[in-house]
């Protein structure tokens, strides 16, 4: 019995350093695949959330991209495209780990940014510390081109408050409204978008009475929307996601769609939102402002309307438009170092660079803060032929995320934040 | 059970040979995935203590691990505390949280726990949420800075950090075995048996399932302060039910009541997620069925099984201690 | 703050109660009775609303779309109840581990077959207005969530306390073995309540979606309010669930407009404080 006893402990020892060694030998002959030298072709890390909650926007996101880059037959720029997409389900610490993945085992020499703002914040000091270049499409929290840039940080996209102060502006002067009452997502992007339009709307006479903040993913509206104050002369909404649709329904049912404007922030009428509304007239007259309009009527937009309509049977939201014109972006940028993505300092200068005269958005370049100067929409929601579309109502022409002010002097005021500006009418 | 002390300790000491190797050969992705293993490792030896020793399932693990992360992002950030005071208050918190918790859901059993602890832990997480000036709402906590332990003993590198997990992995394991070995671990299984029969021998239950809860909750801390200075923010989502559910998950896939067994299961769960997320998009889909196959089919987890096939105890000599705990609700007062 | 906007609030808050007492009460079935701490039971919610809304499309009937809401996940339910979860009879975590599972399964599958774009059902005509009162406005369609609600109450209270149905249900739960010598068919009658349950959760989802709209995550997001809802008001109590639906529609509700920055520290404080002061609920029996 003893016998058989120790044959047995040597043989689990055994076995398992057997395993050991096996495992490490594997790993070794992992590495030459690994770290095989730098492919041919131009790496992509698309860092995606095509699962979780919001999927469905992540899902357009990734749309958008890939339709620019059939469009090209994978060839950015004249490079081979290699793109690796990975799935972060909304969540930041995955959004990391993937990053960490991109950059250290595929070794790419681009990478996009995650949707969420949370994610991008993840992500943001690895990748600035690790020096890859990353393009911004999405995630608009101001601070990232503004208090917390980084050199290899490109925006694409958007700032949360860039929409906002023309926006507020015209709602004081051509809109002639005097005084507002704001409810928006009570998170870091509600505070920024909220933020930008009461500075500019209190600077031209405007009075903000009342800030109501409501938690992200409210699955009852009634509470918040009830307490709206019914003696403004419009309300300025900026609820989020699924949460659009709650507010929307919940605005009309309670009453005050058809008494009260209601205008807000670019989200509220997203295309992607407006196709679930239950109700065409919860989401109707909506007046919102964004770089990006699926109702405008350039020829560079209606092309890549009516080109993605055939392919995916929707109207594209800014999430697919914002990926389409990003892959443009990256085209004209590797064009212009002839394909010579490797050398990371010239990439990044070409990225840069880039300025698009025609993207559907309209004309785009990039500030010294590497964020887009482009045009501001003005946007009111129609019902027209059976769908909600967003039709363009003004336009502010070559908008920088300052607006008129002075960088320097823009900078020394904080981050928008819950109460800033205070609110000096509300009580 | 000498024999099983012996092939263990051999099987240990190899494996941890093999991972102090590894930084010379593996990629420094690997180092990543593997030191997240070691922070969810440590989380669900933690929740293997109720679950596998004491037969308490909980669902709001994630909480202790979440409190202490946030705890890290307030004192190391904000307050600027060096990392082994913060690193202490943090543990103390998670411990605090769980003794607070503890006192609402121990006099509970079977589902009722169940239920409980998942709703305690869905507080934490809508103060995570939506405390948002203490927590940073949706954003989270960020800048948690790698620490410097001593002159010369720095942890900014990936490697250097990967041995520091591994460290305290090793201490956090050896101190629960310690613990499930002793007398103390011995009279918890007893509880998870028989309470009844406990009770009628003298022992006083409530005070050793309050014990544990708070041992667990402080263990789950050690991992919570890891995690948070390894990735440097934490989030609402690392309190939410989903990560108190792969918690239970890893410890289940591991084998309940194997304690190192929570170790392979998180390892198992850490690699699967991220290696098969680049193939698929269904990542749920397979969790779920993955779930529901263990259930069915391998219910005392992998090291359990393999404790069986290796050691052909015969069936049932163990007791219960390697299955899914049945926990019952005949003692429902 | 006047009487005005305690009205308002009361009246959302017990719209919202009325809702969670479709899901607590098929909990209630389900956990209460059975105790399965049945962790799909927000997909049941979530799988009736997006099948409520197929229906929808296709026929603009709203009763069959609930019907046929409850139906298929009752389908859901029986296959569950049967192949999976009576083989882990009375264990505890067995069951709540294939149930997450399944809930894991179940929302991912529901991504893939309708889309993540957060959708909503169209509210019938009748129901589409609003009732003001004064400064107190209310939509028509919670008045009839809240009036769904009570039917179910008295129609489920009959059911089990009033009919021989429900006294050999009572039966096969409280002693199983009693009840098979007195010739019940215990499985068949678990089975039953079990489908039931889902049917009462997937009949929730549809009307839910209606005014709190459907989306991935949904289950989630009412798993717990219904897990709490079950043990303020005590398990397989239908009173309680009654009660304990209608205290944390108005808590949440009064919660999120007096205190937004704690909202959900307002919902669950009280439910650790019943707890400790009841530990098994308002209306559970020991």
């Amino acid at each position: 019995m003893a016998q058989h006893r120790i044959t047995r402990r040597t043989l689990v020892k055994g076995g398992l350093a057997l395993g050991g060694v096996t495992a490490a030998r594997a790993l070794a002959r992992l590495r030459p695949v690994v770290y095989a030298q730098p492919s041919p072709a131009f790496g992509i890390g698309f860092i995606a959330d095509i699962t979780g909650t919001v999927a469905p926007s992540g899902r357009d996101m990734l749309d958008g991209f890939q339709m620019y880059l059939s469009e090209k037959n994978s060839m950015l720029g004249g490079k081979q495209v290699q793109l690796i997409v990975e799935d972060a389900g909304g969540v930041p610490a995955n959004a990391l780990t993937k990053a960490r993945k991109l950059i250290e085992q595929d070794r790419v020499q681009l990478l996009t940014a995650p949707l969420l703002a949370s994610e991008a914040y993840a992500v943001r000091d690895y990748v600035a510390e690790r020096g890859t270049p990353m393009i911004f499409m999405v995630a608009s929290a101001d601070d990232l081109t503004q208090r917390k840039g980084a050199p290899n940080f490109v925006r694409t996209g958007w700032s949360s408050s860039q929409p906002s102060h023309p926006f507020g502006e015209y709602a004081a002067t051509e809109l002639k409204y005097k005084r507002i009452a704001t409810i928006g997502s009570d998170y870091a992007f509600g505070y920024e978008v909220v933020g930008g339009f009461q500075k500019t709307f209190e600077l031209q006479g405007g009075q903000i009475v009342q800030k109501i903040w409501a938690p992200l993913g409210t699955p009852d509206y009634s509470p918040y929307v009830t307490q709206l104050r019914r003696d403004v002369d419009a309300v300025y909404a900026i609820p989020v996601g699924v949460d659009v649709i709650r507010f929307a329904k919940a605005y009309r049912q309670y009453g005050l769609k058809d008494k009260i404007p209601l205008i807000g922030g670019a989200l509220l009428a997203d295309e992607s939102l407006l196709r679930g509304m239950g109700a065409p007239e919860d989401a109707t007259g909506i007046i919102t402002c964004l770089h990006w309009a699926a109702g405008l009527t350039t020829l560079a937009a209606r092309k890549f309307v009516d080109a993605y309509n055939a392919k995916y049977k929707k109207d594209p939201s800014y999430y697919a438009e914002t990926n389409y014109t990003g892959g443009m972006w990256i085209d004209t940028a590797v064009q212009r170092i002839d394909g010579k993505v490797d050398d990371r300092a010239a990439f990044l200068r070409s990225m840069l660079a880039v300025q698009l005269p025609n993207a559907p958005r309209g004309p785009i370049r990039l500030d010294s803060y590497h964020n887009p100067i482009e045009n501001e929409y003005v946007r009111k929601v129609e019902y027209r032929n059976g769908r909600l579309v967003n039709t363009v109502i003004h336009t502010f022409h070559n908008v920088s995320q300052f607006w008129t002010f002075a960088p320097a002097e823009f900078l020394k005021q904080p981050v928008y934040d819950r109460n800033y500006p205070p609110c000096r009418y509300c009580g | 059970m000498r024999r099983g002390t012996f092939s263990g300790l051999a099987a240990v000491s190899v494996i941890v040979a093999a991972l102090c190797a590894l930084p010379v050969v593996a990629p420094t992705y690997y180092l990543h995935l593997l030191t997240l293993t070691f922070c969810y490792g440590i989380m669900a030896m933690s929740l293997d203590l109720l679950v596998g020793y004491t037969g308490l399932g909980s669902l709001g693990h994630a909480a202790y691990f979440g409190v202490a992360g946030y705890v890290v992002g307030v004192l190391a950030t904000t307050l600027g505390w060096g990392f082994w005071p913060a690193a202490a208050a943090d543990v103390l918190a998670a411990a605090g949280t769980a003794a607070l918790f503890g006192l609402l859901a121990i006099r509970a059993t079977g589902p009722y726990f169940l239920i409980i602890t998942l709703a305690l832990g869905q507080i934490i997480w809508g103060l995570a949420y939506r405390w948002v000036s203490v927590t940073g709402g949706d954003n989270g906590l960020r800048g948690i800075a790698r620490p410097v332990l001593a002159a010369g003993l720095s942890l900014v590198r990936i490697q250097s950090f990967y041995y520091f997990a591994m460290a305290v992995t090793l201490f956090a394991a050896a101190s629960m075995y310690l613990v499930v070995t002793s007398p103390f671990g011995l009279t918890l299984r007893g509880i998870r048996e028989s309470e009844s029969r406990m009770r009628v021998l003298g022992y006083n239950v409530f005070l050793h399932k309050y014990l544990v809860f708070i041992l667990a909750g402080a263990f789950c801390g050690v991992a919570g302060v890891l995690y948070a200075y390894y990735n440097g923010f934490v989030s609402p989502a690392d309190v939410h039910l989903i990560a108190s559910a792969n918690a239970l998950l890893m410890v289940i896939l591991g084998g309940s009541g194997t304690l190192f067994g929570a170790l392979v299961g998180s390892a198992l769960l850490v690699f699967l997620q991220n290696l098969l997320s680049g193939i698929t998009q269904r990542w749920l889909t397979i969790l779920g069925a993955i779930l529901v196959l263990a259930v069915m089919y391998a219910p005392q987890g992998v090291v359990g099984a393999a404790r069986t096939l290796l050691l052909r105890r015969p069936a049932g000599g163990r007791g219960r201690g390697t299955q899914v705990p049945a926990v019952e609700h005949s003692e429902t007062t | 703050m006047g009487a005005s906007f305690y009205l308002q609030q009361a009246l959302n808050g017990l719209s919202f109660g009325a809702l969670l007492f479709l899901l607590a009460s098929g909990l209630t079935l389900i956990f209460g009775l059975m105790r399965v701490a049945n962790i799909a039971h927000g997909s049941y919610y979530l799988l009736g609303a997006y099948v409520g809304l197929s229906v929808m499309r296709w026929t603009s009937v709203f009763p069959l779309a609930i019907l046929a809401g409850g139906a298929a996940v009752a389908l859901i339910g029986i296959v569950m109840q049967r192949w999976f979860l009576a083989r882990f009879h009375q264990q505890t975590l067995p069951q709540v581990l294939l149930t997450m599972g399944f809930a894991f399964f179940f929302s991912d599958q529901a991504l893939l077959l309708w889309g993540g774009d957060p959708q909503s059902i169209p509210v019938p005509r009748v129901l589409a207005g609003t009732l003001v009162i004064g400064p107190v406005y209310f939509p028509a369609y919670r008045l009839f969530v809240i009036a769904v609600g009570l039917c179910v109450f008295v129609g489920l209270w009959l059911l089990l306390e009033r009919t021989r149905l429900g006294a050999t249900v009572r039966a096969a739960v409280d002693d199983a073995e009693m009840a098979r010598g007195l010739g019940i068919n215990v499985g068949r009658v678990m089975t039953g309540v079990f489908a039931l349950g889902a049917f009462l959760a997937a009949a929730g989802g549809v009307m839910g979606g209606a005014f709190l709209s459907i989306y991935p995550g949904a289950d989630f997001d009412v798993l717990p309010l219904t897990f709490v809802v079950v043990i303020m008001g005590g398990l397989g109590s239908l009173k309680g669930a009654l009660v304990g639906s209608l205290l944390v529609g108005l808590l949440d509700n009064f919660g999120k407009a007096m205190f937004p920055e704690l909202s959900y520290f307002t919902l669950f404080a009280p439910m650790a404080l019943i707890l400790a002061v009841r530990p098994t609920g308002l209306f559970g029996r020991a």
